[in-house]
């Protein structure tokens, strides 16, 4: 079997990382930190992304080259659209469509 | 190819279709029709997560406002529950690896729980909008919704609330979907289908169940969040 078992320890460690950053995040909320509580939001999820993806999704462990180009392309194409959809609408001003 | 396909089947079992050359090949074609399946899903929700952003620069106070309107504690809880679901898929997963089955049934029967959970407070907090008059639409009352005492636009809070129901219910219906994935799962763990050989079906329905928690996770910010001060 080329699948790699990975030992419980390392979910159960996934798991409370990813339980801490719940906390740490729902917490920062209530602080004013201006613009930065989109970005440390923002930055606290995709942490959380990134461990689910890597370690309760495999993607770390897979020797299957391919789903990892899946992922980066879709990712490439994520960017794409939110990238160019707000350098164009975000700039318009309210409503100019 | 000097087996016979009769000695080929009894060999890898029958879950080896015969246009595959080995279980192996069977696996991986599987796994990556799957993150396919879930780059396309990521466009899906992308397309909505992008007219949040855009709507959310143009009509900054009204979002602001209507998001406050939002129950962080329950927002808070559901992520918990969603995160210890995809623990236990994670652990099942493994259990299916090392063909345990009773453990395996288990913990699918615990995802099923957390699922559920879930869908139940998402249900709470949706009543709770509907009897607050914030579903978009003629009976819209933004009364309760201010930024700083000041009323804000209720044209514009019924975009948030337009997003806020379209993403969270496509993500809701996601979870309905996973739902009965995972009952058939159950029942096929609990009648024997799967085993160290042969365990797919378990390994990508725990990848959906992943994806559908991950674009909750973003969720949660954006709606919750991140116009919690202003």
């Amino acid at each position: 079997m080329s699948e790699h078992i990975i030992p419980t320890r390392t979910y159960y460690l996934i798991w409370i990382s990813l339980m801490c950053l719940t906390v740490i995040t729902a917490a920062v909320a209530f602080v004013d930190l201006g613009q930065f509580n989109t970005i440390v939001a923002l930055s606290i999820a995709t942490l959380k992304a990134v461990l689910v993806v890597l370690f309760f999704m495999h993607l770390k462990y897979t020797n299957e080259k391919m789903s990892k180009v899946a992922v980066i392309s879709a990712l490439f194409w994520l960017v794409l659209l939110l990238a160019l959809s707000l350098t164009d609408y975000g700039w318009r001003g309210a409503g100019a469509v | 190819m000097s087996d016979s396909p009769v000695a080929v089947e009894q060999a890898h079992g029958p879950e080896l279709l015969h246009h595959f050359a080995d279980p192996e090949q069977q696996r991986a074609a599987a796994s990556l029709g799957m993150w396919l399946f879930l780059a396309t899903e990521i466009m899906f929700f992308g397309g909505m997560f992008c007219a949040y952003l855009v709507y959310r620069r143009w009509y900054f106070a009204e979002f602001a406002a209507s998001s406050r309107t939002l129950d962080i504690w329950l927002g808070t809880i559901n992520t918990i529950v969603l995160i210890c679901s995809s623990l236990t898929v994670a652990l099942g997963v493994r259990a299916a690896q090392m063909g345990k089955r009773k453990l395996l049934v288990v913990l699918l029967i615990l995802t099923l729980i957390f699922g559920l959970a879930f869908l139940g407070i998402k249900g709470k907090e949706w009543s709770d909008k509907f009897h607050e008059h914030h579903i978009p639409g003629p009976q819209f009352d933004a009364g309760e919704i201010q930024l700083n005492g000041h009323p804000v636009d209720a044209r514009s809070a019924q975009i948030f609330f337009s997003l806020y129901f379209a993403m969270t219910g496509m993500h809701a219906l996601h979870m309905i979907i996973g739902v009965f994935m995972f009952v058939i799962l159950t029942w096929y763990a609990w009648k024997g289908r799967f085993n160290q050989r042969y365990y797919t079906p378990v390994e990508n329905c725990g990848l959906y169940w992943h994806f559908v928690d991950i674009i909750w996770i973003y969720l949660f910010p954006l709606l919750y969040l991140i116009d919690r001060k202003k």
